[in-house]
């Protein structure tokens, strides 16, 4: 019978300082000489993680309420809008939000604002009610005014993506970067085999309940990820080979820290978050052994032409072929670029090994899986109405 | 013999000056244009490689500066906040000539000024806005 480990077990080494954590790159360099039977034998828990951009996120708000009080109906921050339609002060300020007139700073950079201590203005109306008597309200909030300051982020940290090129005879502007014409580079976003969901490909330990690494802060995986993809084809070493699965997570702002949360504008795309992401991954038996083996060289993923419509599928490569800095795509060689930071994900990975091994984090089994067998609609327009 | 790169801003009057005649000429120095603009008014920009002997390098540094020629050497006119970056590699995408490139040990961002021509593409592709390049 082979070694069968629960998560009490490897808690209660945790906590005694006794367990072997190792990330997963260390752990994909072990299985070069080590089979999966004797990995789970020496390693107890691998952390992966990831550190780039993630559009899909934002910021819970409750402001506290004013005296006289104001049921705000319309909110801007820092002149950002915020989503107002919840109860009278709380509001959701989305990463990618944004005043049109001042496109480069969005709601990722009013969420790292505050994060980082700033005084952010918040500027509110309402139409006046019986028990909201006020219309208006200018002030300035603060980190520590604010009461909940949650970051609840709806889909997060992808389990692989695609490869960006661009064919065509112009230059395109991208959240894959700057695709320069007729092929000339190549962006890919994943910190491969370091990448979370790659490393448990069928999300076995990653489902809801999952305590995670969320920019500094211990947060949860809370459910799965919008656009969440479990169809997507598989490659013989078992992982997908284009975007598929998907998480949404939450956590404490407050807990958190700037140096794992970053906001960024691409000239000519928009605002976007960098988000942190680390994810312990409890080495249960041969099976998550041999998964959170998989080195570079396994991870393939696909090359799509962002200059076309469709963008059709050129070729497919290896995170290993990626990260050697040349690509082949149909005959062509093209130079490769990476718009995620591996170099932060790494410090991610190695920040939450030591938090595992000092028993500052424990792991958790999740409370329900996600679901199995689902896919993606395409949104089909309905016949325009007259006139 | 060293090579050196400076970006030159001229003012409209050196415009009918034999300027790089008399630096191949009389400082012995051979000269690359890589990048040279020219802005209404007659003002223009050049970055020019320099290369001879160090000592006449400066000399015709000197010889230019005395042209009213603004002669910066390139590394001081680029601007970049180190600090600030996150390693994300975005510009490593746009530079061709090699300056800006990750390191495949540390993934870590190297920037080898010396390499730069001032092509301006990383101005825009960084997410961050760390670069700045005074060529005008
Ligand atoms: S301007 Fe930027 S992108 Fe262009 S060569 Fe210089 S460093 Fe590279
Ligand atoms: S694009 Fe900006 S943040 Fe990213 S590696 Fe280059 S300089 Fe650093």
């Amino acid at each position: 019978m082979s070694k069968i480990k629960t998560y009490e077990e490897i808690n209660q080494k945790l906590k005694q300082g006794k367990a072997v954590v190792l990330t997963a790159e260390e752990v994909s360099q072990l299985a070069k000489h080590a089979s999966p039977a004797e990995i789970v034998e020496k390693v107890d828990v691998v952390t992966t993680a990831t550190f780039g951009a993630m559009c899909s996120s934002g910021a819970l708000i409750n402001f506290g309420h004013p005296s006289p009080p104001i049921r705000m109906e319309k909110i801007r921050l820092n002149g950002v809008p915020c989503y107002e339609g919840l109860a009278a002060v709380d509001g959701y300020i989305g990463a990618t939000a944004c005043d049109p007139d001042t496109p480069a700073y969005g709601g990722a950079h009013v969420i790292q604002d505050l994060l980082e201590g700033k005084e952010v203005v918040l500027e509110a109306w309402g139409k006046g009610t019986d028990c909201y008597p006020r219309k208006h309200i200018y002030t300035s909030i603060h980190i520590n005014t604010i009461n909940e300051f949650t970051l609840f982020n709806p889909r997060n940290a992808y389990q692989n993506y695609n490869v960006a090129v661009n064919t065509t005879k112009r230059m395109i502007h991208t959240y894959m970067g700057t695709l320069l014409p007729n092929m000339r580079n190549a962006t890919y976003s994943t910190s491969g085999e370091l990448s979370p969901l790659l490393n448990d490909p069928e999300l076995r330990t990653i489902g809801i309940g999952t305590r995670i690494f969320l920019c500094g802060a211990q947060g949860f995986v809370v459910w799965n990820g919008t656009q969440f993809n479990t169809s997507r084809p598989k490659n013989k070493f078992g992982v997908p080979v284009t975007n598929a699965a998907t998480i949404a997570v939450m956590g404490n702002l407050k807990e958190m820290s700037p140096e794992y949360l970053q906001a960024v504008y691409y000239e000519k795309y928009g605002v976007s978050m960098f988000v942190g992401i680390g994810i312990p991954i409890p080495v249960l038996d041969e099976d998550l052994a041999r998964r959170v083996s998989i080195a570079n060289s396994q991870i393939e993923t696909s090359v799509l032409d962002y200059g076309t419509e469709g963008m059709p599928k050129l070729d497919q490569v290896t995170y290993e072929q990626l990260q050697s800095g040349y690509i082949r795509v149909k005959g062509n060689k093209i130079r490769t670029a990476p718009v995620s930071s591996l170099a932060k994900a790494r410090k991610i990975a190695q920040e939450l090994k030591v938090q595992l091994q000092n028993g500052q984090f424990e792991i958790s089994k999740p409370i329900q899986l996600f679901p199995k067998n689902t896919s993606l609609k395409p949104l089909k327009e309905t016949e325009a109405e007259n006139g | 013999m060293v090579k050196k790169r400076y970006i030159l801003n001229f003012p409209p009057e050196s415009g009918d000056k034999p300027l790089s005649y008399h630096l191949v000429r009389d400082y012995d120095i051979r000269i690359n244009i890589l990048k040279a603009e020219v802005y209404p008014g007659k003002r223009g920009s050049l970055l020019l490689e320099l290369q001879g002997k160090k000592e006449n390098i400066e000399k015709g540094v000197k010889y230019l500066t005395d042209q009213h020629v603004v002669c910066e050497p390139l590394e001081k006119r680029i601007h970049f906040e180190e600090k600030k970056c996150i390693d994300c590699g975005n510009c490593t995408a746009v530079c061709f000539a090699g300056a800006l490139t990750m390191n495949r040990e540390t993934w870590k961002l190297e920037f080898d000024k010396s390499k730069c021509v001032v092509c301006e593409l990383c101005i825009p592709a960084c997410p961050l806005h760390l670069f700045e390049i005074d060529f005008k």
